[in-house]
């Protein structure tokens, strides 16, 4: 079952407001849901829609993305023919790098050129969400669009930073704006959009020549009115995580069953880095009730309301409440935290009380020790 | 180790019978162990950490569950151009084919196999056991000593070697003498099933125990003792870490049991030492605001809802509210419902145990067991695991 549609993965100049979770790693691969990176949930979708070819456009801090994805193995992405690719920015010179995406595409055009799909998929690494996308290519031929994007209906807008879109009766989008536009609507872009791969070429080429290099805004914004540009409407969970507020507020999210049981199965299974950790050991003497705890872990204390992510150890007496600890992460004897994030192998020493607010978590950097 | 010149054959067929309803469609060393394991992660896992690269695994008994689990040697780096792991059943030849009869006799069915890579040393081992060693330092060993077939051998307590293959050995660690399950054990050494050959000598030991009617075939019952009796140069060498036959039941779950311990001697969070398995790709487990969970290891994809105390949960495993699961095993996928209670028992893959029903209890001597797949109803009664 292999759609016509090649996919792309675009990380260039991604909307970033996640403070020090991207210190050293790019949005793609923040870690969430207690064992996977953001950029998985779009990859395994693609995947599971049956799109045999993945482009990764890299761009900055890319070292832990070629860590996460390898070969693509983990989402049978390792092919004889087709499979994943990872491009990294095509540096002629220094300034090339502030470019924008369309000028990234065009020096890897040989991708797109090469793909035997008559359909393109552009999306973003950040988008939360499981989406099918055999689904959204069935909708562009039926309407004979010549983009769509897919979008969802949100009650009052999301707490990331997304565009949003206005609608026609017929679905037909006649308005987009970035997240801080004024534009009054219910609709947010989920930055994905489906394509025919001439289409793609000639914007890409044509916006170029002109002198404009960003995808979205000088492609597809400056164009509402000259091409059909319609609006798939997704129904399923979404998080758009690219600040924050939004990682932490979708994450404690996922403890909601209805939530999780839809997010990471329907309509398939989020794939992800296989890490091999043995299973988690609760000692006597642990509390732990509404979490989610990922394999690896060894608790003795308490935690509730919390996302623990693989390999963390809980001391006893250590209280952790509704807060996130990445992989390895070490809270020590009787160590509290509340409303926190911790990154990766972060160590709170004994006794050490960490306190952040609903609205704004602690954050600590990877590797800090507490 | 250099590249093969040393290669393991792994022994896989086994029915592993005593296990019961829980190997009635699998072979004993796909029965689940850990939490997340099968009982041949360790061995292969214990390949892939003493550089080991070719291991050819000899199948025979329902093997379907076990290949699937196998796939191409990826889990444990086995996948390689060069060597990696092959899957070996019997297999017909131009003038007819047989089962694997004995140990000894499906390598001897293999031999062609082994002269393919033509190594200098051959590992044999067994899917059946639990333990984490490096055959590395038994063929360091096996080179020192100049020996012609090392055993690793384990002191077991004198009360049990009755039931193993018992080794007495002198001060330089040689073989003198080879007794399988004695009535009147003169040592307590117990062979581990992990015999290190030198090839030559294991080809030429394989081809006269097959050319021998009277022998079954076995490596613990007629090569072995042939060699010794022949004067070869057999030794031993000593391992001192966990090591378990989970043949039964009772082993089973008392090995799975031993995980929980405040400090396991068999360490499973050991990043020197990772048993690498499938992955089965699930969702971190979920632990909601009704559950209780104490001195227990639960793998991804499990959902707890009730209590569990001094448990082992696989992945998928589930446990609605109310129910109490107590120094049972839940294996992958396996359901139990609301208000039931679960004590001292093994529920098998995907087995369900619907809303208020009774598996085991704390005054059973017996371990109650659920079969793979199989329903427990209300008021139906438990299908009793098959006599030992």
């Amino acid at each position: 079952m292999k759609l016509p549609l090649t996919g792309v993965i675009n990380l260039i100049h991604e909307a970033d407001e996640m403070e020090t979770l991207t210190a050293n790693r790019c949005l793609a691969t923040v870690p969430f849901g207690g064992r996977y990176r953001l950029i998985d949930f779009v990859l395994s979708s693609m995947v599971n829609s049956g799109i045999p070819r993945v482009a990764v456009f890299a761009h900055r801090k890319f070292r832990s993305l070629m860590d996460h994805l390898g070969s693509g193995a983990n989402w049978d992405l390792h092919r004889k023919q087709s499979g994943l690719f990872v491009l990294p920015p095509s540096m002629e010179d220094q300034t090339d790098f502030g470019k924008g995406d369309l000028y990234h595409f065009y020096r890897h055009r040989d991708y797109f050129a090469r793909s035997a799909r008559d359909y393109v998929v552009i999306t973003r690494s950040h988008m939360v969400c499981n989406v099918d996308f055999a689904r959204v290519l069935e909708q562009h031929r039926d309407t004979g669009a010549d983009i769509t994007a897919v979008c969802k209906k949100t009650d009052g807008g999301v707490p990331g930073l997304a565009r949003k879109a206005k609608l026609d009766e017929a679905g037909r989008i006649v308005e987009m704006q970035d997240h801080f536009g004024r534009l009054d609507s219910d609709v947010v872009s989920m930055e994905m959009y489906v394509l025919s791969k001439e289409l793609l070429l000639d914007l890409v080429e044509t916006s170029l020549a002109q002198g404009r290099d960003h995808f979205v805004r000088h492609s597809i914004l400056s164009r509402l009115n000259r091409l059909n540009v319609r609006a798939y409407m997704y129904e399923g969970v979404l998080g758009v995580v690219n600040n924050v507020a939004a990682y932490y507020r979708h994450s404690l999210e996922l403890l909601r069953p209805e939530v999780w049981k839809e997010l990471f199965f329907k309509p398939g299974a989020i794939y992800t880095k296989v890490k091999d950790e043995p299973p988690t050991h609760y000692r006597s003497g642990a509390k732990v009730s509404n979490s989610l705890i990922a394999n690896g872990c060894d608790i003795e204390g308490t935690v509730t309301g919390s996302i623990l992510f693989r390999g963390v150890k809980v001391a006893k007496g250590a209280v952790i409440r509704n807060s996130i600890v990445m992989q390895n992460g070490i809270v020590g004897e009787n160590g509290v935290l509340d409303n926190c994030i911790l990154d990766k192998e972060v160590e709170i020493r004994p006794s050490q009380q960490l306190r952040g607010s609903e609205d704004s978590p602690f954050i600590a950097l990877k590797r800090k020790v507490i | 180790m250099r590249k093969n010149e040393c290669i393991a054959m792994l022994l896989a067929g086994g029915e592993g019978r005593r296990l019961g309803v829980l190997t009635k469609d699998l072979a004993k060393p796909a029965v689940p162990f850990g939490g997340k394991y099968r009982i041949i992660d360790f061995t292969l896992s214990n390949c892939a950490h003493s550089g080991i690269e070719t291991v050819g695994v000899l199948t025979q008994y329902q093997p379907l569950v076990l290949t699937q689990h196998l796939g191409i040697g990826s889990p444990w780096g086995l996948d390689r151009r060069e060597g990696g792991m092959h899957v070996l059943p019997p297999y017909v030849r131009q003038k007819g084919g047989t089962w694997y009869k004995g140990t000894a006799n499906a390598i001897y069915q293999n031999l062609g196999f082994i002269e393919r890579y033509d190594p200098e040393y051959v590992l044999i081992i067994s899917g059946d056991h639990i333990y984490k060693m490096n055959y590395d330092l038994l063929l360091e060993s096996h080179k020192k000593t100049g020996a012609d077939a090392t055993i690793a051998v384990i002191s077991v307590p004198w009360a049990d070697a009755g039931r193993f293959g018992i080794l007495s050995v002198d001060e330089e660690g040689r073989v003198s003498e080879f007794a399988e399950k004695p009535k009147k054990p003169n040592s307590n050494l117990a062979s581990m099933g992990v015999y290190m050959f030198t090839w030559s000598v294991l080809r030429d030991a394989l081809v006269r125990d097959e050319a021998n009617r009277q022998s079954s075939n076995d490596f613990g019952k007629d090569v072995i003792p042939t060699l010794l009796a022949e004067g070869a140069r057999l030794f031993s060498y000593r391992f001192d870490g966990y090591w378990k036959d989970v043949g039964t039941i009772d082993s089973l779950w008392e090995a799975n049991m031993d995980l929980l311990e405040e400090k396991p001697s068999l360490r499973l969070n050991d990043r020197s030492w990772r048993i690498f398995s499938a992955n089965p790709n699930q969702p971190a487990q979920y632990v909601a605001p009704t559950a209780s969970v104490q001195g227990s290891l639960i793998n991804e994809g499990c959902v707890v809802e009730g209590v569990v105390n001094r448990s082992v949960l696989f992945n998928g495993a589930r446990v609605g509210e109310g129910s109490l699961v107590e120094d049972s095993i839940l294996m992958p996928g396996a359901v139990v419902g609301k208000n039931a209670r679960i004590v001292r028992a093994i529920v098998g893959e995907g087995a369900v145990v619907e809303d208020g029903c009774q598996v085991g209890a704390a005054d059973e001597e017996e371990i109650a067991v659920v079969g793979s797949g199989e329903t427990i109803r209300p008021k139906a009664e438990l299908k009793e695991a098959e006599p030992v």
